[in-house]
């Protein structure tokens, strides 16, 4: 068997370039070849630019599979666009496949007759084998009629730092901003802010500095002589908001929310977490965060991460702890006793694919039940899911107000898909934020307790240190009043059902749920969490389409907002969109009896794609 | 209200709670209340500042009995709950109520990590070799052989000796007390307060009901004194009734000797060194058992090192004194952000 994989021929070329709505863009390649830095990068170019963009990292759980084997494939899509841009794009019109196996991980997801770039130097025999491939990649996949542009990355990388007298692990390891540098040039973009990226990043190592930017500007010049990229294209600022703006993934926007929340309180910061894929960053984030006093422990387990904050809690301190599926499983005894102790406590669960161990780096929304129910006796917690990597900086600031004004554990659901996604952000300065008023015991009155607010049904929070108010709180049921253990079966009844209205009383502070798109009509889409995107972007092109359809996406979980049962009331038919088996259909069943439920459901550790969605609607609005 | 508020001086009744004491009569626990109440009095720490937290078991209904800040958690969670108290608020005097299945079981990962990071907590391990409140099954120090509910043809099973852990731990603080001497526990209570970082006090236990009689052999008032080797620090590890007996070092083994006997006197015996950094010395001496040995009592190990609570807050005034984010405003905005118009 022999191939010509040969390079494309350079050749000089002057054309205007022609104006895109929106582009979606794969980078893909050995985890060590640096592709979520090229990712990015090329984010950052796009958002510097004024561009509307949505990202999302698609990684393997092995830190170094094998190279050049399927398994070790690591992905970055972005979606930049001159209009509102809200999911990542469920098809890429230009994939960068750095070898065979990134081919093979991805070419399913290349829009039909889309371009692919190929470093052309690991299309060799060698690189087919390990990639699985028997015969020429392109015809196996049935690509021939794709722009199929075969650039030697490798080579002429290699040939373009000849003279730095760089080892040649650093030379290899620069390949990736070749490809960046084609990129920029196919969507005319300035190579300026990642050069400074670079200047600031390597301040110590001029030599690496300067290879990057030799290596970009070889990509660059590279993609305008080769005669395969006969135009050039060009994406209009998006039209947004006037503000200041900054990337920002969802588990920076959690942990930064967190921090508005204790500044707003008034209160020192403590998370005690474990390290668990995909929450870690979180825990990083704020470890990094002295700065604001954080006071952050890595605990040796999950259980001690929950029970350390506990008693922060217990001390007075806004406490957090940030987990995953797993590790909310082994918390949840703790949770029960914050939920008896009535201390106030957040809890973040960016889930995962499950059950155990499942897909650690993969998304899916199927905590949602053990996050309500996931506990011995009857245990309410309150449950707030963000739905955009940057709201989770809004909605992980909600969890926080109402743990700590209510007096309960706040469960905050995102997902890996939010925490790993990114967005340019219209950055919300704490004035923006509602203030915080944690109910504290006042020091000059006789404390019990557990008095409670008439309204809210919330105690009061005497913490140690405070004199005179030195009680006993813990696990064991509690007299109503005294706050002293209590074995009396009409006292837990009233215990019990206290607990669960206090929680229920939130409603009054949560905003009534709203619909998008038609106020009534045929077909109600219902989501939660990180899937709001894709069905935000279903909808409108239902609506173009001339649908009498509306989406109403849920952010208070627990309780429901109150005019829940009104809105599901308005619609023919409702469709429950969810990566998981159905279990907020289940839960909306179980609450609002009256209804029917059709269901959408995925379970492949990814996002949906628009196409899906749209197509069970269609298909729903037909029967 | 307040009335705490004039108090500077506190007798131990000031720290006992309305509630009724409910352990069993005759049970180790009820000394040991009060021979924390009568420490805590004598501390000169203010009642508001104490917190206790316990985990599961009999000794843990503990907080209920004492007038401070109290907290009855979870089993074997206690550690860690009291280690996040601690970090949150150094100022409190921690102290951790745990048993032998609550500390050495279910919760052995979370004893030896607070040990290990030396968090300043004090940590009483009521020791009863045995489950009480779930009526009577092995614990992790109950008697190799030992009959119990869940081993009705005795356990297979080898102890862990709770000094040897807690000083395999990077433990700096261990002692240990007899539930009935009152004297020496508040003594060594008193001590663990003082020590900055993690203290771990063994109390020797009886269980009146389902292990009665585990420290007999060593407390039983005729032979105590043989039996017993109670340490004081800078002095010969000298005991018995006679105050005839010592310890002294054969090789790399301890040795039972009788002063006067074969030569020896005063000046051979081992003297006691609390704050040597050398576990090997401290781990020998609590491992001594009867009949072998004379149990040893009092401070093993007393050794000076920071406490993580106190590094954790001084890396927080460092970070804080050097850096340019100081509100979260200037978080938000800090790093690569862009105007749009
Ligand atoms: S069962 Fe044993 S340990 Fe428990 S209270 Fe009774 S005597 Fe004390």
């Amino acid at each position: 068997m022999h191939l010509t994989y040969e390079a494309n021929k350079p050749m000089g070329k002057q054309q205007k370039p022609i104006e895109l709505d929106d582009v979606t863009i794969r980078f893909s390649g050995d985890s060590g070849d640096g592709m979520q830095l090229t990712g990015t990068l090329f984010s950052n170019t796009s958002a510097f630019l004024g561009n509307d963009l949505a990202t999302f990292p698609d990684y393997p759980a092995e830190i170094r599979a094998p190279q050049g084997t399927v398994g070790g494939v690591s992905g970055f899509q972005v979606h930049v666009g001159h209009k509102n841009i809200k999911t990542p794009g469920d098809y890429a019109d230009i994939l960068v496949a750095m070898n065979p196996a990134a081919l093979k991980a991805n070419a399913k997801w290349v829009k039909m007759g889309g371009t692919i770039i190929l470093d052309v130097d690991n299309f060799n025999e060698k690189g087919f084998a390990k990639a699985g491939y028997r015969d020429d990649p392109i015809k196996e996949e049935g690509l021939e009629d794709y722009n199929i542009i075969r650039a030697p990355i490798t080579s002429l990388t290699k040939e373009s730092l000849k003279d730095l007298g760089l080892d040649m692990k650093s030379v290899v390891r620069s390949k990736n901003m070749f490809a960046l540098g084609m990129i920029y040039w196919l969507f005319n973009q300035p190579l300026k802010y990642t050069e400074e990226f670079f200047t600031n990043k390597f301040r110590k190592r001029p030599e690496i500095i300067k290879a990057n930017e030799k290596v970009l500007k070889a990509g660059y010049h590279y993609a305008d002589t080769i005669e395969a990229l006969h135009t050039s294209y060009l994406i209009r600022p998006a039209e947004i908001a006037k503000g200041n703006y900054r990337n920002i993934n969802g588990n920076t926007a959690t942990a930064w929310g967190l921090l508005a929340a204790a500044e707003k309180a008034g209160l020192q910061l403590f998370i005690g977490s474990y390290p668990i894929t995909p929450a870690t960053s979180i825990l990083e984030e704020m470890a990094a965060r002295k700065d604001l006093g954080v006071i952050s422990f890595q605990a040796e387990d999950e259980i001690a991460g929950i029970c350390t904050s506990i008693g922060a809690s217990f001390a007075g301190k806004m406490a957090v702890t940030t987990t995953s599926g797993p590790g909310l499983a082994l918390k949840s005894e703790a949770i029960g006793l914050a939920v008896i102790t009535e201390l106030p406590l957040v809890i973040v669960d960016v889930q995962r694919g499950g059950p155990s161990t499942g897909l650690p780096t993969k998304t899916e929304q199927s905590d949602l039940m053990q996050v309500l129910y996931g506990r011995n006796g009857e245990s309410p917690v309150a449950v707030v899911a963000a739905s955009t990597p940057s709201n989770c900086y809004y909605y992980a600031f909600m969890a926080a107000k109402i743990a700590l004004e209510h007096m309960c554990p706040v469960i905050l659901m995102t997902d890996g898909y939010l925490a790993n996604g990114s967005e340019p952000w219209k950055i919300m300065p704490t004035g923006e934020l509602p203030g915080i008023t944690p109910p504290f015991a006042d020091p000059d009155k006789e404390y019990e307790p557990y008095e409670r607010d008439p309204e809210t049904l919330v105690r009061k929070w005497a913490i140690p240190s405070m004199p005179g108010h030195e009680h006993r709180i813990g696990g064991l049921e509690k007299d109503a009043l005294k706050g002293t253990v209590s074995y009396d079966p009409v006292n837990h009844e009233v215990m019990t059902k206290t607990r669960a209205e206090k929680i229920r009383r939130i409603t009054k502070e949560i905003p009534d749920i709203e619909i998008e798109g038609d106020q009534d009509g045929d077909v109600l889409l219902v989501g939660w969490g990180s899937t709001y995107g894709h069905l935000a972007t279903a909808l409108e092109e239902l609506l173009d389409e001339g649908k009498k359809a509306g989406l109403a996406h849920f952010h208070y979980l627990n309780p429901l907002p109150l005019n829940t049962g009104e809105v599901l009331g308005k619609f023919k038919k409702i469709i429950v969109c969810e990566l998981n088996m159905g279990q907020f259909a289940g839960y909306l069943r179980m609450n609002f009896q009256q209804f029917t439920y059709h269901q959408l459901n995925k379970i492949q550790g990814l996002p949906f794609t628009v196409t899906e969605i749209k197509d069970a609607v269609n298909k729903l609005l037909e029967v | 209200m307040s009335e705490t508020k004039e108090f500077v001086q506190y007798t131990p009744r000031d720290f006992k709670s309305d509630q009724e004491v409910r352990w069993c009569p005759g049970c180790g626990d009820h000394a040991i209340l009060n021979s924390m109440q009568r420490a805590m009095s004598e501390l000169g720490i203010r009642k508001e500042m104490y917190a206790v937290i316990s985990g599961i078991g009999c000794s843990s209904r503990f907080p209920y009995y004492m007038n401070t800040y109290g907290f009855h958690t979870i089993h074997g969670r206690a550690a860690a709950i009291a280690s996040g108290t601690k970090v949150s608020n150094p100022e409190l005097s921690v102290w951790e109520i745990t048993g032998d299945g609550d500390a050495l079981a279910i919760g052995g990962n979370h004893l030896i990590h607070a040990v290990r990071r030396n968090v300043n907590i004090n940590i009483i391990l009521f020791n009863n070799q045995i489950y009480g409140l779930t009526k009577g099954q092995y614990s992790p120090t109950s008697k190799k052989g030992q009959i119990t509910k869940t081993s009705p043809y005795g356990t297979v099973e080898d102890p862990f000796h709770p000094g040897e852990l807690v000083i395999g731990a990077q433990g700096k603080f261990f002692a240990r007390t007899m539930d009935n001497n009152i004297k020496l526990s508040t003594e060594i209570f008193k001590e663990a307060a003082r020590h900055e970082g993690t203290s771990v006090i063994e109390v020797l236990q009886n269980c009146v009901i389902y292990n009665d009689g585990a420290y007999a052999d060593i407390n039983d008032r005729e032979h105590r004194e043989d039996r017993q080797l109670i340490l004081h620090d800078g002095e010969p590890m000298i005991f018995g009734k006679n105050r005839d007996k010592g310890i002294i070092m054969d090789g790399f083994k301890l040795q039972v000797v009788t002063l006067g006997e074969k030569g020896i006197t005063e000046d051979d015996i081992l003297i006691h060194h609390a704050n040597e950094n050398n576990p090997g010395l401290h781990t020998m001496i609590s491992n001594m058992r009867h009949p072998s040995y004379p149990v040893a009592l009092g401070v093993i190990r007393n050794v000076q090192s920071p406490a993580y609570d106190m590094m954790v807050h001084a890396q927080i005034d460092k970070v804080k004194a050097g850096s340019k984010i100081k509100s979260v405003n200037d978080l938000l905005f800090s790093g690569n952000t862009w105007e749009v118009e």
